[in-house]
Parts: structure tokens; sequence; C-alpha cells
């Protein structure tokens, strides 16, 4: 009787043995990356079908398979719905075994997957999102911000024009809490780097005439104007402001605090010349990222923004982490990439803080005048780098909160 | 641009016999049956969402559908409930079915007094003054610190239902989201098929006929808008405590257009065309997502040719063809 009992408990750990060690491979026998974006409305062209193009290049490039198991990309649109977005991620992960989402622009959108993603433990890498509350009072263990926030655009670009000379702003800022919180951020790291604000103006969300605002701009006197806005408001600005000739005269310069290559190419040099912008990155800056951003536009016809270049370096990290720890299980996946350094051509000894934050430098550009572009996509000209120390907020200035 | 809607309607109407009839009892028992399924074949968040748009839509249908009045502000209802939902329920810890009330109530109070003011005009006028009044609420909830501006009220907590019922549990929710669901739809039958509905109707045909015969129309009218805005304001709580958030998105007034979508769709003033057209739209947002076609465009060219090709609605269209036209 005994004996009987030792062997049925011996079975009983033998199963439960085994059950663990299964746990510790590949769930489902498939690691599945979604990518979840917009792909039809405002930022259908910063991230949209180019992200999961060039996730899909980082699938490639490690032969489609890991641990001798295939890798899949899937894709969607949230339509910038968060409704949408938190369904579509949770289906994905209880339904087809979503192991990772990636990019998810639209802060509104990113928080709600956070939530979802903070439920189920799923690793989930933003490129898209601006907002610094990701890895602030939003944090999750297995959350990632990789490309940049509003805080690392704020010190770019506050700190570094300062630096470069341009000693007093005049915030242009959308009215809304975005816009407030941008222009506040920018405003501090003026000051701290001893430049002064002379004057804010606040106009509507989605205005069709900035004229007056402008002129409030111009006459102030202010050798920077701050646009503090997003979207259309910031393309219309700027816009408008050449057609003002506020920047051609030389004596005023603009500071886009959220733009894009895809907005600069949308602008066009003309227009946009000039104009200063903070970037996690830009193709045409050495070697391996040149390389890359060619492979990139022989698949779309696009020169890659940056967060279609973190979506790619985002997913590469991952893929390596679940190569080291020898299983797709989120916390488990998410520890390992926070230990291990992110080296590919996005980012050189790029670091992954507790609280999600992947630091790496940024860089402060402007956009080239018509003359000075050689060919198409030559819109940048780097005028600094931006240590990511500098950039990011430290974990305990961030306000993240993770237990354990 | 009036008299057009009018003839429209009119063409559409479900009979308007005081009985419920014999094919809408059958309808909504396989309604029912399918609903009481639907978790175990789709998934449930899903199909919470089906139910919660539903319920929106049928609310919106009770007010163009049966008292003929056009609402461009719809939004309003439903997003400022799911925020009041989404803040009592997070912040001041009250359980749900609270939060939920008092979303209800507070939409019902803002349909009072939107109400109020847009009864006194007809037709576009009415739609346009709807319109800037739920613009309003949309800039204050772009405005207020409560809110969140644009990233919304997130990680709302489902709590327990009477302090009992895990709404954690997929099924729980569905369950309850199901009830609350056939509650509103209940209520929306009750009203269409009593003397007060019998009075909606004859002021939609024809309301100087109607204020000849000596009711007071505008208290009608009144009546059927604060009702009609307090289930979009129960259908607006639900949904966010069903995602566990409130943003911009359900103030907008693209909302407000996907629900006239919804309804015209499905069929305007049938009881069954606003949960039908609900269904499809949300279906197709969901499904066509992972798809490469642009969603929008989609939806777009399915309302055109539904508006070109079959002017009743899916459901009004089945119930001209099978159940024969209006006695």
């Amino acid at each position: 009787m005994i004996a009987r009992l030792l062997a049925g408990a011996a079975l009983a750990a033998l199963a439960v043995g085994s059950a663990q060690a299964q746990q510790g491979k590949i769930s489902g026998d498939v690691v599945k990356i979604g990518v979840l974006n917009d792909r039809s409305g405002l930022y259908a062209d910063l991230g949209g079908e180019g992200s999961a193009v060039a996730v899909r290049m980082a699938v490639e490039e490690v032969g489609g398979k890991i641990l001798g198991k295939p890798i899949e990309v899937v894709s969607a649109d949230h339509q910038n719905k968060p409704d949408i977005g938190s369904n579509l991620s949770r289906e994905w992960i209880d339904r087809d075994g979503v192991d990772v989402i990636v990019d998810v622009p639209n802060s509104g959108v990113a928080l709600a997957v956070q939530e979802v993603t903070r439920e189920k433990k799923t690793i989930f890498l933003m490129q898209g999102p601006a907002t610094s509350r990701l890895t602030g009072d939003a944090c999750s263990p297995t959350g990632f911000h990789w490309a940049y926030d509003t805080r690392a655009l704020a010190v770019g670009t506050g700190q570094a024009i300062v630096k470069e000379g341009g000693k007093s702003w005049f915030f242009l800022t959308a009215d809304y809490a975005f816009g407030h919180q941008l222009e506040t951020d920018t405003a501090a790291q003026v000051k701290k780097a001893g430049g002064s604000v002379v004057g804010a103006v606040r106009a509507p969300l989605n205005t069709a005439d900035f004229s007056s605002f402008l002129l409030q701009a111009q006459s102030s006197g202010a050798q920077v104007i701050g646009l503090a806005n997003a979207g259309g408001d910031t393309i219309t600005s700027i816009k408008q402001a050449s057609e003002f000739g506020l920047t051609q005269s030389g004596q005023q310069k603009l500071a886009g605090l959220l733009i894009f290559l895809s907005d600069v190419h949308a602008l066009g040099l003309q227009v946009a010349q000039d104009l200063v912008l903070t970037t996690g990155f830009y193709w045409d800056m050495d070697d391996e990222k040149r390389a890359w951003s060619e492979k990139y536009k022989a698949k779309t016809g696009k020169m890659p923004t940056m967060v279609q270049a973190g979506s790619y370096s985002s997913v590469k990290h991952y893929l390596k982490a679940v190569e080291a720890a020898g299983t797709d299980d989120g916390p488990t996946v998410a520890a390992k990439m926070k230990e291990m350094p992110v080296n590919d051509m996005f980012a050189k000894n790029g670091k992954i803080l507790p609280n999600g934050r992947m630091v790496h430098d940024m860089y402060l550009a402007r956009v080239k005048k018509p003359s000075e572009s050689k060919g198409p996509w030559d819109y940048y000209e780097i005028i600094r780098t931006i240590p990511g120390d500098e950039a990011f907020a430290t974990l305990a200035e961030s306000g993240c909160k993770l237990p354990g | 641009m009036a008299t057009e809607i009018h003839a429209v309607r009119r063409e559409t109407a479900a009979p308007t016999t005081g009985r419920p009839s014999m094919p809408g009892l059958v309808a909504l028992a396989v309604l029912l049956l399918v609903l009481i399924a639907a978790p175990y074949v789709l998934y449930p968040v899903f199909v919470m969402k089906v139910l919660c748009f539903a319920l929106f839509a049928c609310a919106f249908n009770l007010l163009i559908g049966f008292a003929g009045l056009l609402s461009f502000g719809h939004a309003a209802f439903f997003g400022g409930a799911a925020y009041i939902t989404a803040h009592t329920v997070k912040v001041w810890g009250l359980p749900p079915e609270l939060g939920i009330l008092l979303g209800t109530a507070f939409s019902a109070t803002l349909g009072l007094a939107f109400g109020a003011l847009a009864i006194r005009r007809q037709g576009i006028y009415f739609a346009m003054i709807t319109l800037a009044l739920s613009q309003m609420v949309f800039f204050m909830a772009l405005q207020l610190k409560f809110t969140g501006g644009e990233d919304g009220i997130q990680a709302v907590p489902r709590g327990h239902l009477f302090g009992m019922i895990d709404l954690s549990q997929p099924m729980a929710m569905y369950y309850t989201v199901l009830a609350v669901f056939l509650f509103g739809f209940l209520v929306i039958w009750r009203t269409v098929h009593s003397p007060f509905g019998q009075v909606l109707k004859a002021i939609r045909e024809n309301e100087p006929r109607a204020i000849s015969l000596g009711y007071r129309t505008d208290h009608y009218k009144l009546m059927a808008f604060v009702l009609s805005a307090a289930l979009a304001g129960l259908a607006g709580g639900t949904k966010a405590i069903v995602f566990q958030l409130a943003t911009l998105t359900d103030v907008q007034w693209q909302m407000s257009g996907a629900v006239v979508l919804m309804t015209l769709l499905g069929g305007i003033g049938t009881l069954f065309g606003p949960v039908v057209g609900a269904a499809l739209v949300v279906t197709l947002e969901n499904y066509l997502a992972a798809s490469n076609l642009p969603v929008p465009v989609v939806i777009g060219v399915i309302f055109v040719a539904c508006v070109l090709l079959f002017r009743r609605g899916i459901v009004g269209e089945i119930a001209a063809r099978f159940v024969g036209k209006r006695p």
C-alpha cells in the first residue's frame, strides 16, 4: 500500500516536473508577434504597415525561426480607438496566443493596451505613443517604451536648442492636456539650460487659421518659437509660418516638439526648411543605418521613421532575449531583455531601465534647405547628439512604482 | 430635406399596432437564445461591445425611429456617462452598479437640459443644436482635469457586482452586460408599445394634428429625449466597466455619426434594426482591422450602398418582404 502511494506520488511529481519543463518552452509552439497600430488614419505614415514591414525584416534576419519554432507576424488597425485596441489585444492574447505586441501609436490606445498586457503578463514594445506616463505612473513589468517619449523630446528640443544659442522662447501651444504638458516640460528644460520664456499663446485643438497666433509669436521677438502641438496642428502651423515668412527672415527659428520624418516628407523642404526637431533615429547617419534603411526602402518605397526603425530594433532585441531565456514566457523574457544591452543599427549600448524605458542617444536635427539637399529623403542635418542619460528620465524621476 | 426624411420614415416604419406582433416575439426569443449562447462561440469581450453599442443604437432609434427627432449629439450622453462611471468607480471607489447608475443619471440630467433647448426647433436645426451642445461636452472632456485629456480614464477596476459577483470573470461580466442590455431593450419595447409610444408616433407622422388633438407635444418629445439620453448613458456606463476605460472616442462627434450609421444600416423605426446594425458595424471594425482594407472606407461604401439600394435598412427590408407591409 505504502509502496503504491509512493509510486503514485513519484508519478505525480514527474508529471508536474514535465509540465513545468513544457511551460519553460515556447507557448503554442509558435512565437507570435502582433503589430497593432493605425493603418488608415493620422498615424498611418509614421507607423502603419511600415512598422509591420520592419518587424518582418527582424524576423527574416533570424531565419524566421527561434529555438526551433516558427515565428509568425500578424497586424491590425486599431483605428485610434482605445476600445478597439484593448479588445483586439485581449483577443490576440487569449485566442490567438500572441506573445508580444508592437508599436501602438496614440497614447490613449497605448495606455489601454498597457493595462491588458499587464494583466496578461504579455510583452508590450511601444514605439508610436509619446507620453512618458507609460514608463511613469502607468508603467508595467512587461511594458517597454523604445523610440522616444515626451520627456526626451522636451529635453532634446528645449535644452539642446538653448545650448545652440536659441536663448529666448515663445510657445505656440495646443490648448489641451498634451500641449500644456509639452509646453511645461520644455519650458522647464529651457530655463534649466539658462534660456528664458518670453510668452506663450494657446490655440484651440484643430485650428485652421494660426495667423493671429503666429503674429503674436512674431512680435514677441523670441529667437525660438516652440510648437507644443501635434499632428494636423503642427503641419498647419508650420505651413502658415512659412507663408508668413517667419523663418525666412532668419530672425526666428521654429522648433517642432513632435515631428517625424514622414511629416517633413509630407510638408516638403521648401516649407519645412530650418525647422529644428528631436529624433531618435535618422537613416543617413552611419553605414549600418543606411544599409538597413535602404533595404527597408526597397520594400516600402520610403525611408523609415524612428517609430518604424524602433519596431525593428525592439523585436530584434526581444527575439535575442527569447533565445537567451529559452522560453517565450512574458515576465522571464522581460527580465532577460532588461539584463542585455541593446546593440543594433538603431542604438549603440542602449540600456533598459527597470521601468521599461530603453535609454539611447537622441539627436537634434535641422531640416535642410532645398538647396542643401542632395536627393530624395536627404532631409536632416544632425546638429547635436543628446546622450541617452540626459534625454530620458531616471527610474527615480519617472515616478514608476513596480512591485518587487 | 425634412419632407424627404418624412417620406422615408413612413415607408420604413414598423407596424404601429399597440400589441407586440407575433413575429416580433419570435424574433425576441431567437435574439435571446443567440445572446445566451454567443460567448461560448464568439469572444466574450467582443460580444459585450456589440451589446453596449446595440443598446446605444436602440436608445438613439427610440428618438429618431419613433419620435422622428434626429439627434446628432448622442455621443455626449454615451461618452459623458462613460466618464462619470469610470471616475466614480475608479476614484471614488463606488461599486460598478452604482457607478453605472450615476452615469445614467448624469446622462438623463444632461438629456433634460439638451432636450429642453433642442426640441424648440425641428429638422436640421434640431440636429445642429444637439451637435453644438455635444461638442461643448467634448470640449469639457478634453479640458477638465478629471477626464485625463486625450489619455482618458484608464485602468478602471471592474469590481464586484452587488459586492458578490466578481466581474473580472469574463462570463460574469458578460451576463451582467446581457442583463443590462435586455433591461434597456425591454424598456424601449414597452415604451414603443405603450400609449405614450403611440402618441410619439402620432407626433412623428403629423405634429400639428397631434397638437390639435390636444397633446402637449413638447412634453412628449422632451420625455422621449430624456429617456433616450438615459438609455444611451446606461450603454456608455456599461461600456466603461467592460473596457475599463473612458476616452475621447466616446464623446467625439464621430460617435454620434456612428450611431446614426448603425441605426440606418439596421433599419430606422424597427426594434431589432439597431441591434443588427450595431453588430454589423462593430464586427466590421473588429474583423476588418486585421485585413489590409481601410476600415472607414469599407464602412462608408456599405453605408452608401445601403442608402441607395435598401433604404429601409436590413431589418426593415426583411420585415417588408417576409412579414408583409404595414396593415
